[in-house]
């Protein structure tokens, strides 16, 4: 018996509900709505949106750098725990991601309303209300809250395997604890600070929902844009061309991601 | 390295308090009487009544649960024995496929809920139909995005796997199905369940891919949730945010004694 048709079915599932729609995509984004004739002018519409593509990729980042920057020392922290107490402490990191985003972000409105809590308490020790939404920086601050476990994950998983004695060399070699941090636990936690930064950077690039739940007018992202290509102003071709550039784009920034780092496996774990 | 300890020590305990304060917020004011989120005025469950009232949701919740049931079995039954077969492979084309299995894990979300949709549009118009989407479309986007997570968990559990366990079973007169099912499967089991739990979560939880396949005729609770534009939310929601917190929070601690238990008797084999 051959065991390796087992995963024939899988393979024929893939491909159609995959491949094939991904060709989809690429078909959609290179002919004509009207005609149905191979046409260049969906990926030239896109042009009028650079503007958003450029914000959407540069906030995107910063919330990467800033997820990168806040969970180091986090999944350190972890790493460095009690077995048992890791354990609990990677469960409270994971129960978020399997929180709907949607409710997070909705309870993250509810405190930074204009009439929300932190206004409200605010007002009441007389500071009056901010404007805490509908900036880019309220983008930036949901797109951390809602992606950093993402960012611990990884971080965690490669700091659990550093082994202790060679940090403990490092410091009996005279190595500041600075030096420590950038000369050898840097370095051998390449690999996930490379895969976190994948896992928040690639979400964030894409979201709509936070966009338009934090931001305001000007912070629209190519989300937001390509949702409405599908839902409102139903021109599925632009919208096709602009997911494939995206998709490409994302391609590039993970091929750049990837060079610095020797395995070439992406798992996610 | 002490001073560096400690202040990671600190920024751990303040992120983790500001990722749970907004949650436990909402999930106190599920319980709150008053109509001021900032006031606890006294405790209720009127909001949890309110909810187990409201068809509408309680139907989209169900309409949730069965795509999660049925896209999260059809993906394990499927990813497992995808698993068996990807494990036989050769080193090509085991890379082969691990490569496109890896596609819906790196592509945003968005992509891929497009691009299903776009197939979903374009066999729709080939079959004259004139909408195509609904319940199927919608459980066969989740079986696609469930399938890596399966996939992702159960192989590892076959490096884990003895390679002379299976040749002893054969050796003592199991047929191969009999090894697979008495020696391989109650071996690679945690790695299958942890599959299907995540699986099971990442089908319940998805908006995005699900926001792009859905027909008119059968949507699910992320779905609606994203269509509350209303201001202020109605504090039913905060109800339905607790129970699901509630449930989440069961789900994995199952998953995790279920992984510390196997960890254990792994360690005791060695």
């Amino acid at each position: 018996m051959k065991t390796k048709l087992f995963a024939a079915p899988y393979i024929v599932w893939m491909a159609i509900f995959i491949l094939v729609p991904l060709g989809a995509c690429a078909y959609y984004a290179f002919t004509d709505p009207n005609t149905g004739s191979f046409t260049f002018a969906n990926i030239k519409a896109i042009e009028t949106y650079l503007p958003t593509f450029i914000d959407s990729l540069w906030l995107a980042a910063i919330a990467a750098a800033i997820c990168l920057v806040l969970a180091y020392p986090v999944a350190y922290t972890i790493a460095q725990a009690r077995p048992s107490r890791q354990r609990v402490l990677m469960l409270l990191v994971m129960l978020p991601m399997c929180m709907s985003f949607l409710l997070r972000t909705l309870a993250l409105v509810a405190i930074m309303e204009d009439t929300g809590i932190i206004n409200q308490l605010l007002s009441k020790i007389g500071l009056g209300p901010v404007t805490l939404m509908r900036t880019p920086a309220a983008v930036v601050f949901g797109m951390v809250y809602n992606y950093l476990p993402y960012m611990i994950m990884p971080l965690y998983s490669v700091m659990v395997k550093i082994n202790p004695s060679v940090i403990e060399a490092a410091q009996d070699l005279g190595c500041s604890s600075v030096k420590v941090l950038t000369r050898v636990m840097l370095p051998l936690s390449l690999p996930g600070i490379v895969s976190g930064i994948t896992m928040v950077f690639v979400p964030a690039v894409s979201t709509f929902y936070i966009s338009k739940k934090l931001g305001g007018t000007g912070t629209a992202m190519i989300g937001d844009i390509i949702e409405s290509q599908f839902k409102s102003t139903y021109n599925l071709n632009v919208g096709a061309a602009m997911s494939l550039v995206l998709m490409i784009l994302i391609f590039i920034c993970m091929g750049i991601m990837n060079k610095f780092t020797d395995s070439d496996d992406v798992s996610l774990y | 390295m002490l001073a560096l300890k400690k202040a990671s020590t600190v920024i751990t305990v303040i992120i983790f308090v500001i990722l749970y304060a907004p949650m436990l917020l909402l999930i106190a004011a599920s319980f709150n009487s008053g109509k001021d989120l900032s006031v606890f005025e006294g405790f209720t469950l009127y909001q949890y009544a309110e909810l187990m009232r409201d068809e509408n949701l309680l139907r989209l919740l169900a309409n949730s649960l069965i795509i999660a049931v049925i896209s999260s079995v059809v993906a394990t039954v499927l990813g497992t024995m995808a698993a068996v077969g990807i494990n036989r492979m050769g080193k090509r084309a085991r890379s082969a496929v691990l490569t496109v299995t890896n596609i819906p894990m790196t592509n945003p979300d968005i992509v891929t809920g497009i691009s299903l949709c776009l197939l979903f549009t374009f066999v729709g118009q080939m079959l004259k139909m004139d909408s195509v989407l609904g319940f199927g479309t919608l459980l066969i986007a989740h079986i696609t995005f469930n399938l890596p997570y399966v996939i992702l968990s159960v192989l590892p559990k076959f490096r884990q796997l003895n390679p002379n366990i299976n040749e002893a079973a054969l050796d003592l007169g199991c047929t191969p199905a009999q090894s697979f099912f008495k020696v391989i499967l109650p071996e690679i089991m945690p790695g299958i369940f942890s599959g299907m739990m995540m699986a099971f979560t990442m089908s319940l939880d998805d908006f995005v891919i699900s926001y792009f396949v859905y027909g008119p005729a059968y949507r699910t609770l992320p779905v609606e949730i994203y269509s509350y534009t209303k201001k202020p939310m109605p504090p039913k929601i905060y109800a339905l945010f607790t129970v699901i917190f509630m449930a989440v929070l069961v789900v994995m601690i199952v998953m995790n004694v279920v992984q510390a238990r196997d960890d254990k008797r792994r360690e005791k084999v060695k």
